[in-house]
């Protein structure tokens, strides 16, 4: 028996699965972390994009952040925070994920508000609508698809980077590779890599659908959008997202 | 319990009842000079290490990435299966990657340098292949109608003009490829990412933990710095467009 078999027969263990500490314990650990994360990082970081994409300033700024934030390994991270006074543990590890969705949601957030036509706006105000129903009603329904991106890009790399904590004493998924690891059990490790990667495919594949069914609009879903980016031109992304994890 | 603040070191160390770690009161700075003098050849090796994995993880896959791009050109039918199985493998986190592969190449750095190819390959396809779409088809045209051969249009006129997207390409894959090389820590080759865990392992000390991470980042910094110069370089007609 190889150790994909092996894998593939702890997988279908129902004990494995609902013992406690079990595959079904260890992913709501891994998707509360990741949840309360995410949810930190937007309260931070929608407010600053919305602001400064509307107001068309602080480009540099984003771009930049986005940019270091890349260059920062988030193991690193994760370790920092482990060894600071916070402790390791789940709290550690969650701070950790939060500062690293940020920029992703940031940049997104930025770039989709500035990318309103100002006519729109200057329309918009001309019908008589205040400051704050052109920001509710004109602009984030058009920044819509892009701050989705935004979040759906964090909240992949944070439950794709969340198993990162078990090499650093953190809960989640990322233990069964840990622990596989460690007693050369190659079965539970692999195991483990299939639950975390189905997870994070997973999450990828909701969220997808999550941002079609709110975004306004002619809809379509983001795998189809591949020809718009085409013709879109040569420019790469300026976001942090589509970066592996 | 009297408060802990006021009492001397020894005291504290030597009353179990206080119930104080040796860990919490020994000096743990974050930052130590001697540290890294002290251990600046296995600073040295581990770093050479990751430079040794950025390099080639990315060479490895820019050589892969330009003709499957080159191909992925040709029609959406193929570009789009292309860019579908790049998402996905993508969104797999490099922690499961890496321990997917090591049953076949066990705990050699060549694990490491798989995972960190397919990734930057993954990034260096999209990228190319946009700069490869964004080549105005009259200008292809005319060379064709210049008497340019396949080989000489994408030599000469393909390349050049894509270059901007590819060395933004180059860019972005080699700073993540510094960042995802420490995850290698798994199978033991992740370059200055030892530094960070074998810090943690050893009693969480800081001075390790920290030098590992800014060294990670100035890594990344520094190839970013050099492959923009590299860009200068190779599109002299840029700048004379600026000035």
């Amino acid at each position: 028996m190889n150790d994909f078999e092996r894998a593939i027969v702890y997988l279908n263990d129902p004990f494995n699965w609902s013992r406690p500490n079990g595959i079904a314990d260890l992913a709501v650990e891994h998707l509360t972390i990741s949840l309360v994360a995410v949810l930190a990082a937007m309260v931070v970081a929608l407010p600053i994009g919305t602001a400064l994409g509307t107001s068309r300033r602080g480009g540099g700024l984003v771009v930049g952040l986005s940019n270091v934030s890349r260059a920062v390994p988030t193991l690193a991270l994760l370790t920092l925070f482990a060894v600071s006074p916070i402790g390791f543990g789940n709290r550690a590890t969650t701070i950790a994920l939060a500062v690293f969705a940020v920029p992703p949601i940031l940049t997104n957030t930025f770039v989709g508000f500035r990318g309103v036509d100002p006519e729109v706006r200057e329309a918009a105000r001309g019908m008589g609508m205040s400051r704050g129903q052109v920001l509710t009603r004109v602009e984030l329904p058009l920044a819509l698809p892009l701050l989705m991106t935004g979040i759906r890009t964090a909240t992949v790399q944070v439950v794709a980077t969340a198993g990162l904590a078990a090499l650093v004493g953190g809960g989640g998924l990322g233990r069964l590779i840990n622990l596989g690891f460690g007693q050369q059990d190659y079965g539970v490790m692999i195991a483990g890599a299939i639950a975390v990667a189905g997870l994070a495919l997973l999450t990828e594949a909701v969220l997808a659908l999550v941002s079609w069914l709110v975004t306004p609009g002619p809809r379509r879903l983001p795998f189809l959008q591949v020809r718009r980016a085409e013709g879109a031109g040569a420019v790469p992304e300026p976001t942090a997202s589509g970066v592996p994890l | 319990m009297t408060s802990l603040g006021t009492r001397p070191l020894l005291d504290a160390v030597s009353d179990p009842a206080v119930g104080l770690l040796a860990v919490d009161e020994a000096p743990n700075p974050w930052f130590d000079p001697s540290y890294v003098t002290d251990n600046w050849d296995s600073i040295l090796a581990y770093t050479g290490e990751h430079v040794r994995l950025t390099v080639l993880a990315v060479l490895i896959g820019a050589a892969l990435a330009l003709p499957l791009a080159l191909v992925a050109r040709r029609s959406r039918y193929l570009s789009a299966p292309v860019l579908g199985l790049s998402t996905v493998v993508y969104t797999i986190p490099s922690l499961a990657l890496f321990a997917l592969l090591v049953p076949f190449t066990g705990l050699s750095s060549n694990t490491v340098l798989i995972g960190l190819v397919a990734y930057s390959l993954v990034i260096l396809v999209r990228n190319f292949l946009a700069g490869l779409q964004g080549v105005p088809a009259d200008v292809r045209e005319a060379a064709r109608g210049m008497g340019l051969s396949g080989a000489q249009t994408l030599w000469r006129v393909d390349l050049p003009l894509a270059l901007p997207a590819i060395m933004a390409g180059l860019r972005i894959a080699t700073v993540s490829t510094v960042a995802l090389t420490t995850v290698g820590v798994l199978v033991g080759h992740g370059g200055l990412g030892q530094l960070i865990t074998g810090g943690f392992a050893s009693n969480f000390y800081r001075a390790e933990i920290v030098t590992g991470a800014v060294g990670c980042v100035l890594l990344a910094l520094l190839a970013d710095a050099l492959l923009a110069g590299a860009e200068r370089l190779l599109t002299p007609w840029s700048r004379a467009a600026r000035a």
